[in-house]
């Protein structure tokens, strides 16, 4: 039978929402506050959802720890209490928290093998939250 | 279509051991979850039916209906309990929160007349939840 198992991360991060492409003014009307050059940060809550069958032998979609594991070392090691401005995914796009949603996607759809992704779920703060379950994207 | 979800509590204690793995393959594959002894979790359970709003009473479902079905269906036979070793499901099969799931949407699915079980959700802590909808 298959079920979805949802896990839920946090880390800490800093970043600036600004577009070369744009204008000084352009950059304030689109980001406000957000464009301040020193930057500010968020807690991030990340929810990882994984889907499978669950096997008759363990029970389990996925061993959470295989999935703790994962996680921690592909994700929360490199962007907790880091500037997401200046990590390589963000070199070339604003880290918003879409975009941040469609990076950890892509890591976690690419290197974890023991279960389906089906989407990541971000809170940015307890006000807003951003998903994608993949598929086009725009870029 | 309009789904209405109906939340729960209750706690219970649990171990996972597959008889039929080595004490190394159950301590490795279960860790801390392979104490004979259990370990209990404070759950949360959700509940989501779906139906069409009756014109007449402007309810998908009774909501005190629900609840009664899933005082007496889920929480009476899961609330403190060791789900190993007093729930029939968990005599043969492992209580995983998945397992759990599927155990709880197939106690309510055929209990549920007036509106139809879309999901089962079940969290274990905050930081972990499954959710079951009832697919093969």
């Amino acid at each position: 039978m298959k079920a979805y198992l949802t896990r839920r991360y946090m880390f800490s991060a800093s970043h600036r929402l600004h577009s070369d492409e744009m204008s000084e003014e352009e950059n304030c009307a689109t980001y406000g506050k957000c464009n301040n050059p020193y930057g500010h940060g968020h807690n991030y809550t990340v929810e990882v959802t994984v889907s499978g069958p669950v096997d008759d032998q363990t029970g389990m979609v996925c061993n959470l720890v295989d999935l703790d594991g994962f996680v921690h070392r592909q994700i929360l090691e490199p962007y907790d209490h880091q500037n997401l401005n200046l990590l390589s995914e963000f070199a070339q796009q604003v880290p918003t928290t879409e975009k941040l949603c469609i990076a950890i996607y892509d890591i976690v759809k690419r290197g974890f093998r023991k279960a389906h992704l089906e989407k990541i779920r971000i809170e940015e703060t307890m006000m807003n939250s951003f998903e994608y379950a993949g598929g086009e994207h725009g870029r | 279509m309009v789904y209405l979800t109906r939340k729960a509590e209750f706690s219970a204690s649990h171990y996972y051991h597959n008889p039929a793995f080595t004490p190394e393959e159950n301590a490795r594959i279960f860790g801390k979850c392979n104490n004979p002894n259990g370990h209990g979790h404070n759950y949360t359970l959700e509940v989501t039916v779906k139906g069409p709003v009756d014109p007449k009473s402007g309810f998908v479902v009774d909501l005190k209906q629900l609840k009664d079905i899933m005082s007496r269906e889920v929480l009476d036979a899961l609330d403190h309990r060791f789900l190993n070793k007093e729930v029939p499901e968990f005599f043969t099969r492992i209580p995983t929160t998945e397992n759990l799931a599927i155990a709880i949407w197939q106690r309510l699915a055929p209990k549920l007349s007036a509106a139809q079980l879309h999901r089962v959700r079940v969290y274990e802590t905050p930081d972990l939840f499954v959710d079951f909808y009832g697919e093969a």
